[in-house]
C-alpha cells in the first residue's frame, strides 16, 4: 500500500520551530548534470524532503525545513555529493519537546 | 583565543555530555561545555525512556526534581501485521514502587534540568556554540577546539566527544568514520497532544502511571525497523524508524512509512483526536559491538551515541550514553588525580572501565543480532509476522473446522513461507545471535 502522496511533509514542519541562518545553507549539494544514485536516493529518504528535482533533472536543497538528523550525510557525503556541517550555534532547528 | 585554559572541555549537551561534565565538575575540575542548541536539549531527540539506575548513579535525588513524565508499569511488544497485532505485554503492579525504575522523558525538557545540575556542579556551560574544529599541537595530540565564536580557539587537556550519533568533529579529524548507511537508523517520530484524562483511559492507566509499546512487523515493509508508542502525561510520542540503508534501496520515504503506521487499526484509535505539536528525526546507533570505534586517543575519549554505544535489542541508548559519559569522566577524574597527562595510553583506562561494565558486556551478548536482523530482514519483518498472525487468527476463530485440521493448516503455511531447513536455520541463527 502506498500512502505517501496523502502525506503533507511541508505541513509537519509548520509545527516546527526554526531560527534560519539566511543566506548560510550548513547543506549544500555539488554542481552537477545528472545526479548520483546516492543523489537521488535522498528525495526520498530525507524525512524533512529538503531534496528535491528542478526542471533540468537536477538535485537541489532547501535547508529550511531541515530537522538536523544527518541521514543525508550518511547517504551522500562519501561521494562527495553533499557537504555537510552543522548549522552556526543557536540557529536551525529549536526542537520544543525533542 | 580565550586565554582561560581548561582541565577538559565537553562537546555537547545530552545524556553522555551532561553526565561527563557533571561528574568532572564534581570532582573539582574546571569544565567547559559547548552547546549548539539555544539551550541544552533543544537539539536532543529520544523517543524516550529515562532508566533511573544510570539516573541515580549521576543524581541520587533526581526524582523529586527533574521533569518526569509516567514511570512505567506496563510495556507492550506487538508484531503487526496490516490488520492485526499479535501482543505480548507485561504490566505488574510492583512497578508502582518507590523509586520506579523506568520513566517516559520529554527530551527537550529534561535535558534543560540535567543541564542546570551541570551548571550547579560548577561547569561552565556555553550554548549557541558549534565545535568547528579539534585543535592539535605539533605532536598530533588533542589539546582544544575551535568554534563558530569569533577568535573561538579554547584549550583543555582532555576533550569529551559527546557531538551525538551524527558527531561530525572525531570524523573531520580522522579519529573514526563517519556511520554508515546500514549501521545507523532513521527515526521520525510526532508528538501527539490529548488530555492527560483520555490518555489514562485509551491506555488503562491511573496517575503517573505509564505504558509503552515497541512494534515491529509489516509497519516497515521488509526494512528492518521498529515502531514505537510512549504515553506521557499529556502527549503521546509516535515514531518509526528504519536502517538508512534500506530507505536508501527501497525508496520508501520516512514520513510514508509513519503516517501508515499511525493509520493502523491497532494504533489509530490511541491518538484519534490528538493535536500534533512537533515532528522529529534522528539517527540511532544499530551497528552494536562490532561497530564501536577506537574510544579514546592522544587527548580524547569519545562517548554516548557518538560512540555509537546503543543496544538496538532493548532500546537502550540513553543509559548507555549516560553511563559512557560518567565513566569516562571518573577515568579522566582517575588520570588528573595521579597528576599525569591526558595520554592514550593513561586515557585508555575508561576503556578498560568500560568493559567491565554492562554497557561493553550487553553489547558483546548481541554482537550478531545487527547482522541477522539486516541480512534476513525480509523474513523477520515481514514473513514472520504475517505468518504468526495467521496462526492466532486460526487459533481463535471458531467456524467448524477440527483442530487437527487447523493445526496442519497453521503448519503448512509456515513450511511453505519458510521451507523446513528455512524454520530451522532461523531458529538456530536466532538463537546463536541471541545468547
Amino acid at each position: 500500500m502506498n500512502v505517501e502522496p496523502t502525506v503533507r511533509v511541508e505541513d509537519k514542519l509548520y509545527y516546527n520551530r526554526y531560527l534560519v541562518d539566511v543566506g548560510r545553507p550548513h547543506v549544500t549539494v555539488r554542481a552537477h548534470t545528472t545526479p548520483s544514485p546516492q543523489l537521488l536516493a535522498l528525495l526520498s529518504a530525507c524525512p524533512a524532503r529538503c531534496y528535491e528535482l528542478n526542471d533540468n533533472g537536477q538535485v537541489e536543497i532547501t535547508v529550511d525545513g531541515c530537522i538536523e538528523c544527518g541521514t543525508c550525510r550518511v547517504i551522500a557525503e562519501p561521494t562527495g555529493d553533499i557537504k555537510w556541517s552543522y548549522p552556526r550555534g543557536g540557529y536551525g532547528v529549536l526542537f520544543k519537546f525533542g | 583565543m580565550i586565554e582561560e585554559r581548561f582541565d577538559a572541555i565537553v562537546v555537547g549537551a545530552g545524556m553522555a555530555g551532561n553526565a561527563a561534565a557533571l561528574t568532572m565538575a564534581k570532582r573539582g575540575m574546571k569544565v567547559l561545555q559547548l552547546e549548539r542548541g539555544e539551550y541544552p536539549g533543544s537539539k536532543n531527540v529520544q523517543g524516550a525512556i529515562l532508566y533511573a539506575d544510570m539516573m541515580e548513579k549521576l543524581i541520587p535525588e533526581f526524582r523529586g526534581e527533574a521533569p518526569l513524565e509516567r514511570h512505567l508499569v506496563e510495556q507492550r511488544f506487538w508484531m503487526m501485521d496490516d490488520r492485526s497485532h499479535v501482543g505480548m505485554h507485561y504490566r505488574s503492579d510492583d512497578f508502582n514502587e518507590e523509586r520506579p525504575n523506568r520513566y517516559t522523558i520529554i527530551r527537550a525538557q529534561f535535558d534543560k534540568w540535567f543541564s542546570s545540575k551541570v551548571r550547579e556542579a560548577g561547569a561552565t556551560v556555553l550554548c549557541e556554540t558549534t565545535v568547528t574544529e579539534l585543535v592539535r599541537d605539533d605532536r598530533e595530540r588533542i589539546v582544544g577546539v575551535r568554534t563558530d565564536r569569533r577568535d573561538g580557539e579554547i584549550h583543555a587537556d582532555v576533550v569529551v566527544l559527546a557531538e551525538g550519533v551524527n558527531g561530525l568533529l572525531g570524523t573531520r579529524a580522522g579519529l573514526r568514520s563517519r556511520p554508515k548507511p546500514d549501521n545507523v537508523a532513521l527515526a521520525v517520530k510526532e508528538m501527539h497532544f490529548l488530555p492527560r484524562e483520555t490518555i489514562e483511559a485509551r491506555f488503562n492507566l491511573k496517575g503517573d502511571e505509564g505504558v509503552v509499546i515497541e512494534a515491529a512487523g509489516t509497519i516497515s515493509r521488509g526494512m528492518t525497523g521498529m515502531g514505537f508508542i510512549y504515553a506521557n502525561k499529556e502527549c503521546i510520542s509516535l515514531g518509526i524508524g528504519c536502517l538508512v540503508a534500506d530507505f536508501q534501496r527501497t525508496a520508501q520515504t520516512p514520513y510514508g512509512m509513519l503516517d501508515h503506521f499511525k493509520q493502523h487499526p491497532s494504533v489509530a484509535p490511541l491518538i484519534a483526536g490528538s493535536e500534533v505539536k512537533e515532528y522529529a528525526a534522528h539517527l540511532i546507533p544499530e551497528g552494536g559491538y562490532k561497530a564501536i570505534p577506537q574510544l579514546y586517543g592522544e587527548g580524547w575519549v569519545v562517548v554516548g551515541d557518538a560512540a555509537q554505544l546503543n543496544n538496538a535489542i532493548h532500546r537502550e541508548g540513553s543509559n548507555l550514553a549516560m553511563t559512557s559519559g560518567r565513566i569516562a569522566a571518573e577515568a579522566i577524574a582517575q588520570v588528573k588525580s595521579r597528576r599525569e597527562p591526558m595520554t592514550a595510553t593513561n586515557l585508555s583506562l575508561y576503556k578498560k572501565m568500560l568493559d567491565e561494565s554492562f554497557v561493553i558486556k550487553d553489547l558483546k551478548k548481541y554482537k550478531d543480532m545487527p547482522m541477522l536482523m539486516h541480512t534476513h530482514s525480509q523474513n523477520f519483518f515481514l514473513t514472520y509476522p504475517q505468518l504468526i498472525s495467521k496462526a492466532l487468527q486460526n487459533f481463535v476463530r471458531v467456524d467448524g473446522t477440527p483442530k487437527v485440521e487447523k493445526e496442519k493448516a497453521t503448519l503448512k503455511s509456515f513450511v511453505k513461507a519458510r521451507s523446513w531447513t528455512g524454520l530451522f536455520g532461523d531458529a538456530c541463527r536466532f538463537t546463536r545471535a541471541w545468547r
